[in-house]
């Protein structure tokens, strides 16, 4: 077994702690995170607030740690969505190649990929109204051509290989052999894409809050965070400074772990060493 | 080396002395920052605040004209006199008033104007203004008599409202992209989404104004609107957005901070179709819920005055209301129960401006509190208006209405507020009939008493005008007794 790369550890590290502050704050935060107490606002980092205190006096960690907990949540479903829709429709894809269903799905991803992300999820937002699960939705839709692309890339190149042959031969259809032979052997590839479309789903939820399309008030939200922040910025930096580095720690983090993981499982990756 | 210096220094010194000359001209140009862009500039037809914002003694006068304090003063009528009956009014026009297409102002665009703004097909937002007008006659050039079905002791006043202004026939159709008024300065150019520029009117009959060139810019985000004025891209910012930047301008001697008084009653909205709201107890819980300093502190940072009526407090006939209903959560709780609505949840529209954004937060917090969970939902001003304003599809909202003297939205059943109260109703009929000081003092009062106790809606806090302008500015004005920016009187002093 040869050793994991450092990466890997500094990722899975920096992952696990926001992972860590959004299971804890199911159980509990050190203020309460809706708990307004307008008398003591803006406060800087001290004993009491280790994160300081925001406009309306909520403590600044509460916020993070709950609101580590939306941005997971975002992600997790948004990613979960395009991989139960985007997978399928990769490996039917990649089982009819070159026939008439491949190409209406492939061209239905590039459609959708021809549309930047954004601008797509605030038309969503904007048609149903800004809400956290409008936001999933929003960001989940994004994450399907992903997941279809890839699939369909890993499948395709199995499909050629002797093995899948032999399964053809022996009688075994094609919904069976996508399930029970190229699923299997393109994990890797998923799991891979999976962490990196995660950390650009936390993101994506991020800049969602932040032009206020996304977890609506009272629900914690770094994006929303650093929108209330902008123009304390002079007079209370660490509002912006906070959420801002949580942000960037946490997609540094998983992306860290994506790069790591390719290292580790990725076959084409793993050969060229 | 030593010749290339100075010959390079020669070279420079026309132009350093070009820098170092000390600017013997005043500037004679402004541009001014504001927050919301107008969505047309006719102020007769239009609700928006914007629209007079830019328009309202700068392009457009009326017969009167509101003065910095709020007092009525002579605009394009010089005098008038009052019959003894009260009914009728007979305006004497100012001699030489000449709209900005050259064409002369005279009795018949009064009455052009008036009949307009009262007539099938007015698009005017506040058609009460115009309700009492029976007849309108030109009875020579320069000499209009209006006669009214009815005494009202605010006829003058109604006549000073941006909404009132004296148009020609000629360009009253164009005014919302050409708007061509009798005022200090002309329109020149609307840059959408950007600016609107207008010039001294060469041709003004009052005094000239020191301005020759005056710029609005329409800057919405509250950080934008900061960097503006920090690089002085924007000399003066009348109302403000950003609030918690406000110490900050204070403390830098380029800047000078004027805080002044508003009209704007900002209150907590409440629909009575809602089922819950109907109920008289659950608004007062409500009211009991809301902690009016902890708004103003956390929204405004400070900045602004409790209130416990619809009703402004710098306004002679006030009464100080909030008494009626401190912050008690025990109180809402216990109204709470006995009206069998806890568990009670509640939609909360918020448009953009800061006060309710983050006002609407602190309500929520403060509802929670007393057991009254509530749904935010962020939404745009034209949202707002199609929605809550004009559909009354909400539970909740918060806005700040800057009409001055206003009360009587709260007689109009169909307003947004849907509440429909017959004893009111009456209440402010007979105030419109009214014209004696002492009895409409007393009408005034019991209307402020009536919706207070009766908690129509949730009375939180007299808007502030927080603005921001170069130090080296005056005449800007204080207070807004309407929503304006009269650059009549504003000049540079360096």
């Amino acid at each position: 077994m040869k050793r994991l790369p450092l990466t890997l550890w500094i990722g899975a590290a920096l992952s696990a702690v926001f992972a860590l502050a959004a299971l804890v704050s199911f159980l509990w935060t050190p203020y309460a995170v809706d708990g307004m107490m307008i008398a003591s606002r803006l406060q800087a980092p001290s004993a009491a607030h280790w994160f300081g205190t925001d406009h309306f006096g909520r403590d600044i960690l509460s916020m993070i740690m709950v609101g580590a907990r939306t941005s997971i949540a975002v992600a997790v479903i948004a990613v979960g969505m395009g991989m139960a829709l985007g997978v399928p429709l990769g490996l039917l894809a990649a089982a009819n190649r070159g026939g008439l269903v491949d190409e209406i799905i492939m061209r239905g991803n590039d459609l959708i990929f021809a549309f930047p992300a954004l601008v797509i999820a605030i038309l969503i937002t904007a048609v149903f109204g800004p809400s956290a699960v409008n936001a999933i939705i929003a960001i989940g839709i994004f994450n399907t051509p992903v997941f279809a692309r890839v699939t369909r890339g890993g499948a395709l190149s199995l499909w050629t290989l002797d093995y899948i042959r032999a399964a053809e031969v022996a009688g075994k259809g094609p919904a069976r052999i996508s399930v029970e032979h190229i699923l299997p052997n393109i994990a890797n590839l998923l799991i891979v894409q999976g962490t990196i479309q995660f950390s650009l789903g936390i993101l994506a939820e991020a800049a969602l809050s932040y032009v206020g399309l996304g977890a609506q008030p009272p629900t914690p939200s770094w994006g929303r965070m650093l929108a209330e922040a902008q123009t304390m910025i002079s007079i209370a930096p660490h509002m912006a400074i906070i959420p801002g580095l949580a942000i960037v720690l946490t997609v540094l983090g998983l992306n860290l772990m994506g790069d790591g993981l390719r290292d580790v499982l990725d076959p084409r990756v793993r050969r060229a060493r | 080396m030593k010749r290339i210096l100075t010959i390079a220094l020669a070279a420079l010194a026309p132009l350093m002395a070009l820098v170092a000359t000390p600017a013997t001209a005043q500037r004679t140009d402004i541009n001014v920052g504001m927050v919301l862009e107008p969505p047309n500039l006719d102020p007769t037809s239009g609700a928006a605040a914007a629209i007079r914002e830019v328009t309202y003694a700068n392009i457009f006068e009326g017969l009167t004209r509101f003065g910095p304090d709020g007092s009525v003063n002579p605009g394009l009528a010089h005098a008038w006199d009052i019959s003894d009956d009260g009914l009728t009014y007979t305006f004497h026009l100012r001699e030489g008033v000449i709209f900005h297409d050259g064409s002369p102002m005279t009795a018949a665009d009064v009455v052009f104007t008036l009949d307009r703004a009262r007539g099938e097909d007015s698009t005017n937002a506040q058609p009460q203004l115009f309700a009492a007008i029976e007849t309108v006659e030109a009875l020579d050039e320069l000499t209009v008599q209006v006669t009214l079905n009815r005494q009202q002791g605010s006829f003058l006043f109604n006549m000073a409202w941006g909404d009132a202004v004296i148009l020609s026939p000629e360009s009253a159709a164009d005014n919302a992209t050409n708007p061509v008024g009798t005022g200090p300065f002309r329109f020149t150019r609307w840059v959408q989404g950007d600016r609107v520029e207008m010039e001294r009117n060469p041709d003004y009959w009052g005094e000239a104004p020191a301005l020759e060139r005056v710029t609005f810019r329409f800057i919405q985000d509250p950080s934008a609107a900061f960097a503006a004025m920090m690089a002085g891209d924007i000399d003066a910012f009348p109302n403000f957005p950003a609030p918690e930047t406000l110490a900050q301008f204070e403390a830098d001697p380029r800047f000078a901070v004027i805080v002044g008084s508003t009209e704007g009653n900002t209150i907590l909205s409440m629909n009575h179709e809602n089922e819950a709201l109907a109920d008289v107890r659950v608004r007062q819980a409500i009211a009991h819920a809301i902690n009016r300093q902890d708004i103003i502190d956390g929204a405004m940072f400070g900045y602004g005055t409790p209130i416990g009526t619809h009703f402004a407090p710098h306004n002679p006939d006030y009464l100080d209301l909030t008494d009626l209903t401190p912050h008690d959560p025990e109180r809402a709780r216990e109204l709470l129960a006995e009206a069998g609505h806890e568990g009670l949840s509640l939609r909360l529209a918020l448009p953009p401006p800061g006060y309710a954004r983050r006002g609407g937060e602190i309500v929520a917090a403060q509802l929670r509190e007393v057991g009254i969970r509530t749904e935010i939902t962020n939404v745009e001003w034209a949202q707002w208006l199609e929605q809550v304003f004009r559909g009354g599809d909400y539970d909740l909202t918060i806005v700040s209405h800057t009409e001055p003297m206003d009360i009587g939205i709260y007689a109009r059943p169909d307003y947004y507020f849907r509440y429909d109260d017959a004893d009111f109703q009456g209440l402010i009929a007979e105030l419109d009939v009214t014209s004696d000081p002492a009895e409409r003092t007393a009408l005034l009062h019991a209307a402020q008493r009536h919706i207070a106790e009766n908690f129509v809606v949730g009375f939180m806090f007299q808007l502030p005008k927080t603005g921001v302008a170069n130090a080296e500015i005056e005449g800007l004005w204080e207070n807004a007794p309407v929503p304006a920016n009269d650059m009549t009187a504003v000049r540079w002093t360096n």
